[in-house]
């Protein structure tokens, strides 16, 4: 070491950090300093809610009684997961939602699509048209449903009576039909999202493909199975997998609209998360809820990363 | 034969034109019950086109009531800017480094942090509303804004269009003898523009649109942003269709004129990443 000092002529601080201060070094430096506040953020706001939520669902508090009311519950939150009936019902409207709300809209969407693709003069007009919904807030939206379903005086009851049919729906206001409510207007706002992603990918199937097809004299519905359909494959899985997760995570229309109700009949995992975290702070039990939906949406994304892999290798 | 597809493709304009009719409907008649006196808003026949208008006196109950709406539209601004803005630093530095600066541990922590985004963000809303609270930032701006300040996914987005750009420019940049943070400022971002803006707006109408937030995040009136302040109509107005659906049309158009003058960049943003998650 004296020896370089004595070469270069240079004090030994300048001499230790150049060779310290080596170009790797400080890329690798300057990578982790911009990556620093993203990480941080992960820290706070995923790992550490992650880690946390999973010791709460282990132990009984109640945010009110304070801190120290806080003790350890084993697997009772679990337990009690599957004896809960609003549980069971959310998990049950869950399941309805999904069954409902994503293939109706799909099917919907490519038909819309594919007629706006090539069957329409001023298809951009149509574009905005549909999309309109859905770019608005769910919650305006909401309120613009709740005077149309208002079980006497709503506009959509009324042109009922004008039909005759005597005793119409109460809609949000029932319990036989207030989550049937919820899924129209689910489907009503999310199709134009449906449609933009068919359409992106219709537009990416050559055109060679359909006028050879008509050539060798096949019909507008054989080109739609034979040529359109095969080749949205790998869209329909994506828009199925997010419109699964999405539906999954359903929580803002019934929070605002029916507060999972009357009686429950629309309540949800992320409402009952919401009620007994936030309304009855429960926080515990609360957490015991949301593992239950993490592991579903977990399940469903690992199943989906499975099943895009082999969908892109094919 | 070309004749006969092109009167199919009328018949093809025309029906959807009375189908997209039909699918605006709840939007007209929003707009046309925001114009009403509330007497007139639940008759039936409907009056698409009303008889006597109140738009000013509705427009005043709802840009001038208890809470004026504009405080909504203010703080719902301020968030949605804020949030933005931030997201869009944070994500394209961590882009950056993932795509731009070659060190040890990058790749592996890439992958990590990806892995994060199959948590549900509703399945950790109880550690998070407890941390905000030991923070002591429940109900505040803060406490809501720290929540929205980087964005995984477009860390993901911003990394992908990264690795589309030539590392020759950095190499040049690097002899004319630019640091890490003037590459970064002055030349990569500058080439992300269109994956910037795509993202940026996004993020607003996200955050534009949130309920589930400031449900939780805030408990303060004044501080609510425009979804939140829907709440209050409904619940103030519940007789009052004419005043709540102003509010509604008022919620409703900033986003409506946002999209209709740049939905390009909406609609590759959607495709990108529309589903909120």
């Amino acid at each position: 070491m004296e020896n370089k000092v004595i070469k270069t002529g240079l004090p030994v601080k300048y001499v230790h950090k150049k060779i310290f201060w080596t170009d790797r070094r400080k890329e690798g430096f300057f990578g982790w300093l911009f990556l620093l506040p993203e990480l941080i953020g992960i820290l706070l706001l995923y790992l550490f809610p992650l880690i946390f939520s999973l010791v709460l669902s282990f132990s009984e508090w109640n945010l009110v009684g304070g801190l120290s009311s806080i003790h350890f519950a084993g697997f009772d939150n679990f337990l009690k997961l599957f004896q809960d009936e609003k549980v069971i019902m959310a998990l049950k409207n869950n399941f309805l939602f999904t069954i409902f709300t994503v293939p109706i809209g799909m099917f919907l969407a490519i038909i819309l699509a594919v007629i706006i693709h090539t069957k329409v003069y001023m298809s951009s007009y149509f574009k905005i048209a549909f999309f309109i919904p859905y770019i608005s807030s769910i919650i305006a939206i909401g309120a613009v449903w709740s005077a149309l379903f208002h079980p006497s005086l709503g506009p959509i009851n009324q042109f009922l009576a004008g039909l005759g049919i005597e005793n119409p729906p109460m809609w949000l206001a029932s319990p036989k039909t207030s989550l049937i409510s919820i899924i129209i207007i689910t489907i009503w706002a999310g199709i134009g999202y449906q449609i933009i992603i068919y359409l992106s990918s219709l537009s990416s199937i050559p055109e060679e493909l359909y006028e050879a097809a008509s050539i060798d004299g096949a019909s507008q519905l054989q080109q739609f199975f034979k040529i359109t359909l095969p080749l949205l494959g790998p869209t329909n899985v994506f828009l199925f997998i997010t419109l699964l997760i999405g539906s999954f995570k359903v929580f803002d229309l019934i929070a605002f609209l029916t507060q999972g109700g009357p009686n429950n009949s629309s309540t949800v995992i992320v409402f009952r998360i919401y009620e007994e975290g936030f309304q009855q702070f429960n926080m515990g039990y609360a957490s015991a809820i949301s593992w239950l939906l993490f592991i579903i949406v977990g399940i469903i994304t690992l199943i989906s990363w499975k099943l895009q892999k082999r969908f892109v290798h094919s | 034969m070309k004749k006969k597809l092109e009167i199919s493709k009328i018949l093809f304009t025309i029906g959807m034109l009375v189908l997209s009719f039909f699918f605006l409907v709840p939007l007209i008649w929003m707009m046309s019950a925001a114009f009403k006196f509330e007497k007139d808003v639940m008759v039936f026949p409907i009056q698409w086109i009303p008889k006597d208008w109140n738009l000013v006196e509705n427009f005043k109950a709802v840009w001038m009531a208890e809470i004026p709406f504009y405080k909504f539209y203010f703080n719902s601004i301020k968030l949605a800017t804020i949030q933005t803005l931030s997201t869009l630093i944070f994500s394209s530095m961590a882009a950056f480094a993932f795509s731009k600066l070659q060190f040890k541990g990058r790749d592996f922590v890439f992958a990590l942090v990806l892995s994060f985004m199959i948590i549900p963000e509703q399945a950790t809303l109880v550690p998070r509303f407890l941390l905000i609270k030991w923070l002591g930032l429940y109900n505040t701006h803060e406490g809501l804004i720290l929540m929205g300040l980087f964005s995984i996914y477009f860390t993901f987005l911003m990394r992908q269009y990264m690795l589309g750009i030539s590392n020759e420019y950095i190499e040049a940049a690097k002899l004319d003898g630019a640091g890490y943070f003037t590459i970064y400022w002055k030349l990569i971002l500058p080439l992300c523009k269109p994956i910037l803006a795509t993202a940026g707006i996004i993020k607003f109408i996200w955050i534009w649109n949130d309920y589930q937030g400031p449900l939780i995040f805030l408990i303060n009136k004044e501080l609510y942003p425009i979804t939140l302040g829907l709440q209050l109509f409904k619940d103030d107005f519940a007789d009052n269709f004419a005043v709540l659906m102003m509010a509604s049309l008022s919620a409703i158009v900033p986003l409506v004129i946002i999209f209709i003058i740049m939905q390009k960049q909406v609609i590759k943003g959607i495709a990108l990443g529309g589903v909120k998650g």
